[in-house]
């Protein structure tokens, strides 16, 4: 993902718009907490999930970024991937991944070839 | 032809169809609209009843172990097993289980002992990899990945494009030009481990089917032992194409069976909705696209039992296969697209399976070979004389 990382806080989230898509939460240090989305039973979208991420911080100061996409599934297990090949394991809000998750050699950090979400 | 079922068809119809409604829809309700995955404790109790019912594994050839169901009768559950939201990619997510790739039934004993058995066992998972950046309709003169000799071992280098599950495989069943003919008699198939050095899968291409990713390989002077050479050298595309045409009627019928589905609700919902003072279904609009769906579902259903007719009485079906494939992946969609119209807004919501049906149908006219192809294949048989 290449969007700025911005604070997780009610107005930074209702600014969104209630559409579909994949998010990072990262730490104060900038470490990626989770890697999460936003599917099509959420009632608001990006909005519900980051709520709900926002509800879970007891301690505060998480940031964010997102995506907004259609192949919001595709798209998390894609990061889910890229974070695995880069750190060998899966950020500490994921480890009760459930699914078997592929094995990508990426030539690069992100390998998508015509920045398919840099428009956004 | 007889379109009728016998009794123990119409049984195994009435089973798979009551497995469907009471055991996958259900759990669909609260799974993501998108979601190809089951939970893995519902995925093992789905498998447990497979069995129990005699259906798991129900592709397997009967020499190799499975059931041994005609494909008249696989046919016929493929139509029930897609009718619902995963049903068009991932019938009843796997519960019946899987076969293994095609081509491996004509593997010698050692490849069979190694990657054949395991995965019909459930241990190992294959991909094919066929399709290259320079094309995938014509893979026989769009392949460039080369493979050339070197004592007891092959070394291939190239790259391979939209292969789904790659990632996840523990081989590939890889295609690579192995002579300077430039078409299909200078390839050969390897079995590749994907943990071999030089593997790699690149990236994740997404599509349509935003459920499922496909992607990208490259091979970097992958070495593979000569043992792993499947079939003979620059025969590879001779390999399998009796399994290969067999496949494609389920693969058709697994369209029909979204149409079935999308044609019920939009009777169901014609019949219920009211717009300027009547019912839809009182609406001569409305009546003429239910009435264009049935004809593209019979013709489809048609085209489906034919081919499978033929195969199992051991007749040529080679353009019967391509013809309801053609027919089945094509009038699906447009019937998906009717019952979508007659839903309004409702229809193109992530609420109904409609819209997933839609982006998936449109790609089911590309895979298994596009169309037009299908199209090249009845062509010579129609033009070349051999049918009749």
């Amino acid at each position: 993902m290449t969007k700025p990382v911005v604070e997780l806080t009610e107005t930074t989230i209702d600014a969104l718009p209630a559409q579909l898509g994949v998010y990072e939460i990262v730490d104060l240090t900038g470490a990626t907490i989770k890697i999460g989305y936003a599917g099509g039973r959420e009632t608001f979208g990006m909005r519900t999930a980051l709520h709900r991420e926002l509800s879970d911080d007891i301690a505060g100061g998480l940031r964010f970024r997102h995506e907004f996409t259609h192949g919001y599934l595709t798209r998390w297990q894609e990061l889910l991937m890229l974070y695995e090949a880069d750190h060998g394991a899966l950020p500490p809000g994921n480890a009760d991944h459930l699914g078997t998750l592929g094995r990508l050699s990426p030539l690069s950090v992100d390998p998508a070839p015509t920045g398919s979400n840099s428009w956004i | 032809m007889d379109l009728s079922l016998s009794d123990e068809q119409q049984l195994i119809v009435d089973t798979v169809r009551r497995y469907v409604q009471d055991e996958i829809v259900p759990l669909e309700a609260d799974l993501d609209p998108d979601a190809g995955e089951l939970h893995p404790d519902d995925q093992a109790r789905l498998i447990e009843k497979t069995r129990e019912m005699g259906f798991y594994g129900l592709d397997i050839p009967k020499e190799f172990g499975g059931p041994g169901i005609d494909v008249t009768t696989r046919a016929l559950m493929a139509i029930e097993m897609s009718q619902h939201r995963a049903g068009l990619y991932n019938p009843c997510y796997g519960t019946f289980g899987g076969a293994g790739l095609a081509q491996l039934y004509e593997a010698t004993e050692d490849q069979k002992e190694r990657y054949l058995f395991p995965t019909l066992r459930g241990e190992k998972k294959g991909c094919f990899a066929l399709t290259e950046p320079s094309g995938g309709s014509d893979p026989a003169r769009a392949i460039q990945t080369r493979g050339q000799r070197d004592g007891d071992e092959w070394i291939l280098n190239g790259s391979k494009l939209y292969i789904s599950g790659a990632d996840k495989a523990d081989f590939a069943l890889v295609f690579a030009r192995t002579s300077d003919d430039p078409g299909r008699n200078g390839v050969t198939a390897f079995i590749v481990d994907t943990d071999t050095p030089g593997f790699h899968v690149r990236r994740v291409v997404h599509t349509l089917r935003s459920t499922h990713y496909a992607t990208e390989l490259q091979f970097e002077e992958m070495r593979i032992p000569a043992a792993n050479m499947l079939g003979e050298e620059n025969r590879g595309f001779a390999i399998a194409n009796d399994r290969l045409s067999r496949q494609r009627i389920p693969y058709a019928a697994g369209c029909l069976g979204a149409a079935i589905k999308a044609q019920e609700m939009a009777i169901d919902w014609a019949k219920n909705r009211e717009a300027f003072g009547g019912l839809l279904a009182e609406k001569q609009a409305i009546q003429w696209m239910i009435v264009d769906n049935e004809i593209d579902i019979r013709h489809a259903r048609y085209c489906i039992l034919e081919a499978a007719q033929k195969a199992d009485r051991g007749e040529r079906f080679r353009t019967e296969a391509a013809m309801a494939k053609l027919v089945a992946s094509e009038g699906s969609g447009r019937v998906v697209d009717r019952a979508i119209q007659i839903h309004g807004g409702v229809g193109v919501t992530k609420d109904l399976p409609l819209e997933r049906w839609y982006r998936e149908l449109r790609i089911r006219r590309i895979g298994e070979g596009p169309s037009e192809v299908q199209r090249l294949i009845m062509a010579r048989e129609i033009l070349g004389g051999s049918f009749k």
